[in-house]
């Protein structure tokens, strides 16, 4: 290789780069405004219905149109989003934690990796939707149902990644050779396990939120999830269905669109960041 | 010091014995060098001795002592691939420090070039790793080394280097060598006695 070409090469990698970030940086930005702006609007005075001006189709004074109560979609869309990120967060939480557990649980012995094997296979082979109503109404439904029942289902796919991953390492020769060195287990976890799972557990976890988002605005649209007086995606579709037949198609189209650019988001957000610690181009 | 091993019996399946009733003993001030058929099970020995496998019957120790797993194990194994010895994602300066320090000089008798420290394991080759699993498996606490079919992939003139290096760190400080190979002409050359494998393991 050249000179030049080499410098080259090296641009166009610093570009990559920075252009993973720059993506990564922007759509975590829109999402943490739509985020605050939950806490920056006037819940009471956006959701409080105006008979003057209902029905009507977007506009620039209400970008999404109005619905049936004279509520401006925009802001419902907005708040309805602001519950599925909250939901999305809150249920990412919980089903990390387990994942990780029942990683870390079936290095333990093969009888303890068999039982996580078959937990993790029997929770997989029960049809999502399905199991998370089950557990919704188990937990008294509602939003604390929700919120439990989609934070206690999407586990399986990081648990699965995490105790394939952990068993390799642990049959690994280097982690051989390090007890051979007198390191104790602790310190085996902590310097050579730990480093080498942590990327995958932060892609999965940023992965785990469309599944999440999708699945609750799913349950709540099917009347199984949030209860009717939010104003979830989910609740919004659902009511809209009967409008819709009168021709006021923004009341489903836009808070859709909306909710579709939110999972696409952070299924961009997921895909770079995976670039970004991939130990391919980690190591450039 | 002698290393011992006695009466070494191990199956990784049952019914299906790869070592039986092995006898192997290794003086620190020599070298024994150890040959045998492709897949006869000299790499099971190998392991069985530096306490890599575990669930054998018979004995390994050192002047008649059992040896103490937790602590560093005093008989270091080298591998035939040393690229999977090593956390991937560790620089090599951490790979080699794992096991200890070595001094300059030391470093410096092996061929280890300095920029090599900083670099990850991928973007170095065989022969350059093997110098790090070798320096490695040489610290001070080190009474024992096993290496099995280390220089295989080096070129002549690195492969007498590397074990020029080896075998007079090993001289300085009582380290007894249990060096397995293929390679008829090298052992006569490093090695005091040479053993067949087929006549100690007793199938
Ligand atoms: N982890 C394992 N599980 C089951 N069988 C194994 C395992 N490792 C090795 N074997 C088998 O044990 C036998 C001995 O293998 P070993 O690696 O000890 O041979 P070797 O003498 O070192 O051969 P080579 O000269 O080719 O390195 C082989 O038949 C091999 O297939
Ligand atoms: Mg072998």
């Amino acid at each position: 290789m050249t000179k030049t070409e080499e410098k080259h090469k090296k641009f166009l990698n610093l570009n990559l780069r920075t252009k993973t970030l720059l993506i990564i940086g922007i759509a975590f930005l829109i999402l943490f405004s739509v985020f605050v702006s939950n806490y920056l609007i006037d819940h009471t005075a956006v959701l409080t219905s105006n008979f003057y001006n209902i029905n009507q189709p977007p506009s620039f004074e209400h970008w999404f149109g109005t619905d049936w109560m004279g509520r401006d979609m925009f802001m419902r869309t907005l708040l309805g989003l602001g519950i599925s990120i909250g939901v999305g967060a809150f249920a990412s939480i919980i089903s990390t934690i387990i994942a990780i557990l029942l990683g870390v649980f079936s290095s333990v012995n093969t009888i303890v990796d068999e039982a996580v094997t078959a937990v993790i296979d029997l929770f997989g082979s029960i049809p999502h939707i399905l199991l998370i109503i089950l557990v919704s109404l188990a937990f008294g439904g509602g939003y604390y149902g929700v919120v439990m029942a989609v934070g206690l289902t999407h586990w399986t796919p990081l648990a699965r990644v995490l105790r394939a991953e952990i068993k390799k390492i642990n049959t690994s020769e280097y982690i051989k050779l390090s007890t051979e060195f007198g390191k104790s287990k602790m310190w085996i976890a902590k310097k050579h396990i730990f480093p080498l799972i942590i990327s995958q557990i932060i892609v999965g976890v940023i992965l785990m939120f469309p599944h999440a988002i999708m699945h609750e605005a799913s349950i709540s649209f099917l009347g199984f999830g949030l209860p009717a007086h939010e104003p979830a995606i989910g609740i919004i579709l659902s009511e809209s269905m009967k409008y819709l037949s009168m021709g006021y198609w923004w009341l489903a189209f836009y808070p859709g669109l909306a909710l579709l650019f939110l999972v696409l988001l952070f299924d961009l957000i997921g895909e770079n960041v995976h670039k970004l610690l991939d130990p391919q181009s980690a190591q450039e | 010091m002698y290393l011992n091993a006695n009466n070494i019996s191990y199956a990784y399946k049952k019914n299906k014995p790869i070592l039986k009733n092995l006898s192997i003993s290794i003086p620190d001030n020599k070298v024994i060098g150890l040959m045998g058929d492709s897949g006869s099970g000299k790499s099971t020995l190998c392991k069985v001795i530096s306490g890599y496998i575990k669930n054998y019957t018979g004995t390994v120790t050192l002047d008649n002592n059992l040896i103490e797993t937790k602590d560093f194990y005093p008989i270091q194994l080298i591998f035939q691939h040393p690229e999977k010895t090593m956390n991937p994602k560790w620089k090599m300066h951490k790979v080699l420090s794992e096991s200890w320090n070595p001094p300059q000089e030391l470093m410096d008798t092996f061929g280890l070039k300095d920029n090599w420290l900083g670099r990850w394991p991928n973007e170095l080759s065989g022969g350059e790793l093997q110098r790090f699993s070798i320096l490695r498996a040489l610290n001070p606490k080190t009474k024992f080394i096993i290496a099995d079919e280390i220089s295989t992939m080096l070129d002549a003139v690195t492969q007498v280097q590397i074990w020029d290096a080896l075998l007079d760190y090993c001289k300085q400080n009582k380290i007894g060598i249990l060096a397995v190979s293929h390679d008829k002409e090298l052992l006569e050359v490093i090695a005091d006695d040479i053993l067949l494998f087929n006549e100690i393991n007793k199938l």
